[in-house]
């Protein structure tokens, strides 16, 4: 049952962002609600797996890397259906179910056996803690990196005054900027408190409060410091546009990066 | 009579092949216009007619009982009316019929055959065009269904192509370009340095999109204040405005000073004291008034006359590669209209169905003869009488009803039963 939701979620998100890239080359409304209602299948589907295996082993989804990769790529689509319906930006859709793809083609290569779950409830309430507000920030970092993206072709576009069919079809700068920053003001704080309560949950576990194993925690660092330099950029100093989208990009990278190399 | 064939005619001239001083002789004011709309609708020949004037076209739609006879009347029509003989205008008429009319139609409210591809303007006169004739009773169904399908295309030639979407004058662009860096500009401002006719149009055309804080600074104060005045701005003198420069998210300069006037290093500031909110710099200057290495800069962006210039043309360009896709949906859009106008026409069916009993009938009769031998010819006769007669009392209602119905709106519904009734398509 969650191994057949699995594949068609897959099946829809690759769909959808196939229907999107036409309607960003051709412009037909019926694409795009056509794309829009595949990928709300593929959520249901996706929905349904999760539920199905949370109830086989009796916690949500954030023990295992798979478990991990499922959970983000679900918020991933809830997180742009949330700004789809705000912002009304028809095109992110092209930029963000790809990602959302590639993450749970990745995932479906992930072993699917159950982790082992700490026995002490106290170590068990900071690890989820630490996991679902870690994933919630990072599903919102990943429209921060889409909005970027459009951000950086956007303003390529303008600056050297080659208006491509991508300058009529994208939003303008301002809303990319906004859209940029709104998420990140979201994904930042739950991000923080993600990092912090994995620390707790170090120390419930005996381990020193920074787990000072290089290759797992400096690059979380180094993505909490460029979210935190465009974070703190914005409101001090007015950073913004292509810097604050570079930042976007660069963190969510970082993110990205920091989560193969938990699984390395 | 109201024919019950629907020919659909198309006389007009346009700016292609017509010159001004022709067409302007040609053009039907408002008041010329009723009156001919009601003068055509009185011609026996005409059943429905429309008639489109505008700067670049003068067209009539008609729809008629003979095609060649329609054409030839309706430019006989604008020809006396406007009292210029038809020798010399014969050249400058086209004529198209039923589908190619169909097409054209809806080639002109889609904004394809403008003289610039894709303006908003010439649906609106199309628009009126056919609220007047309406107005005036002097369309019926088909005119009625072919205008109305018409605006239908042409809003779907506008959504779903880009050939509206692209500005092709320079201050259309300069504020388009506006709206991809502001989005809303109803909260932003605009500095006019300079007061030249080209930099006061940009600026309309900006306050019609709704920004609201206007300044403008010139070396001439006092043009700078009557100039302010009709933009409901404020006035700068020409050194404050370099002050003021952070306060603008658009600057628009026009100034005839043969330096450049605004350098590198005054945007850099005005940028820092915005706390890097972009500015959206437009020289329309020749010489050009700001230092080009501006555009370096980071959330500045510079255009001057020819950077606006070049991104028209490239419009028109698109404009006219969008058109080609327009062109995809008009061709389907005739299809369809012209599946439902063909069944507008009875007459094949009537004919059809009416020969069909009539087949039966003779079958059915010399059958019954070769049994009745001892019949003479003229009982013979009598029979046959008797049966044609039977046969078109039978029909005459359901033909008088299928005329009737199918000039209304439901009438391929009809035509579709009785060939199904009647097994016709078989």
């Amino acid at each position: 049952m969650d191994k057949i939701s699995f594949n068609l979620s897959l099946f829809s998100y690759l769909m959808a962002s196939l229907a999107y890239f036409v309607y960003l080359a051709y412009r037909r409304p019926l694409v795009s609600t056509i794309a829009g209602w595949t990928v709300a299948f593929g959520l249901l589907c996706q929905t349904v797996t999760i539920g199905v295996r949370s109830s086989q082993t009796g916690h949500g989804p954030y023990t295992t890397s798979f478990e991990v990769a499922l959970f983000l790529a679900w918020l991933m689509v809830v997180v742009y259906f949330l700004t789809e319906w705000k912002y009304k930006i028809k095109d992110l859709g092209a930029f963000v179910i790809p990602l959302v793809f590639i993450v749970l083609l990745f995932s479906a290569f992930l072993s699917k056996d159950a982790a082992l779950v700490p026995e002490s409830d106290e170590v068990r309430f900071w690890l989820t803690m630490h996991r679902t507000l870690s994933i919630m920030g990072y599903a919102a970092f990943s429209i921060a990196f889409a909005a970027g993206i459009m951000y950086l072709i956007q303003e390529h576009q303008v600056k050297t005054k080659k208006l491509g069919i991508m300058y009529f079809r994208m939003p303008s700068l301002e809303v990319l900027d906004d859209l940029n920053f709104k998420v990140i003001m979201i994904g930042f704080p739950l991000f923080t408190l993600g990092f912090m309560t994995g620390s707790i949950s170090n120390t419930q576990m005996d381990l020193p409060f920074f787990s000072w194993d290089l290759t797992r925690t400096l690059p979380l660092v180094l993505a909490w410091l460029i979210y935190s330099l465009v974070f703190f950029g914005r409101m001090m100093v007015g950073l913004r546009g292509k810097k604050a989208a570079q930042g976007a990009i660069f963190g969510f990278v970082t993110v990205i990066g920091t989560y193969f190399l938990h699984i390395l | 009579m109201i024919s019950t064939e629907p020919n659909l005619v198309l006389v007009g001239v346009n700016h292609k092949a017509t010159p001004v001083e022709i067409r302007e002789k040609l053009a039907f004011n408002q008041v010329k216009l009723e009156a001919s709309l009601e003068q055509l609708v009185s011609c026996p020949e005409i059943a429905e007619n429309i008639i489109l004037s505008t700067c670049n076209r003068v067209e009539i739609y008609a729809r008629v009982d003979d095609t060649d006879q329609g054409i030839k009347l309706l430019k006989d029509f604008i020809c006396d009316y406007h009292g210029i003989s038809r020798g010399s205008l014969d050249q400058y008429f086209y004529s198209y019929t039923d589908n190619q009319a169909v097409e054209h139609l809806f080639r002109v409210s889609a904004s394809l055959d403008s003289m610039i591809l894709g303006e908003a303007q010439i649906l609106g006169q199309v628009k009126d065009a056919y609220s007047t004739a309406r107005a005036l009773s002097s369309t019926g169904l088909v005119l009625n269904q072919l205008f109305e399908k018409a605006f239908n295309v042409a809003k779907k030639v506008r959504e779903e192509t880009g050939i509206s979407e692209r500005g092709v004058s320079i201050s259309s662009a300069a504020v388009e370009l506006a709206k991809k860096i502001f989005e809303d500009l109803e909260n932003h401002s605009v500095m006019l340095v300079g007061t030249g006719e080209m930099a006061e149009l940009a600026a309309k055309h900006l306050i019609s999109y709704g920004v609201k804080t206007v300044y403008v600074a010139s070396r001439t104060y006092e043009r700078a204040v009557s100039l302010a005045q009709t933009l409901n701005g404020c006035a700068l003198g020409f050194d404050a405005f370099k002050e003021e420069l952070y306060r603008a998210d658009i600057v628009i300069t026009s100034t005839a000073a043969p330096n450049f006037i605004i350098s590198k290093e005054m945007i850099e500031q005005a940028i820092h004291k915005r706390k890097n909110k972009p500015i959206f710099l437009i020289d329309i200057a020749v010489p050009r008034d700001i230092a080009p290495e501006v555009n370096d800069l980071e959330n500045v962006y510079l255009y001057d006359i020819d950077d606006l210039q070049n991104v028209v043309n490239a419009n028109m360009e698109e404009r006219q590669k969008e058109a080609e896709s327009a062109m995809e949906i008009i061709q389907q859009e005739v299809t369809k209209f012209n599946n439902w106008f063909s069944t507008l026409d009875a007459v094949p069916t009537i004919v059809e169905m009416r020969n069909r009993a009539e087949v039966m009938r003779i079958n059915e009769v010399d059958k019954t003869l070769k049994t009745l031998t001892h019949l003479s010819d003229i009982d013979q006769k009598a029979i046959h009488q008797l049966t044609q007669s039977l046969v078109n009392k039978i029909l005459h209602k359901p033909t008088i009803n299928l005329k009737k119905k199918t000039q209304s709106m439901d009438g391929h519904v009809y035509l579709k039963a009785i060939r199904h009734l009647f097994h016709l398509d078989d």
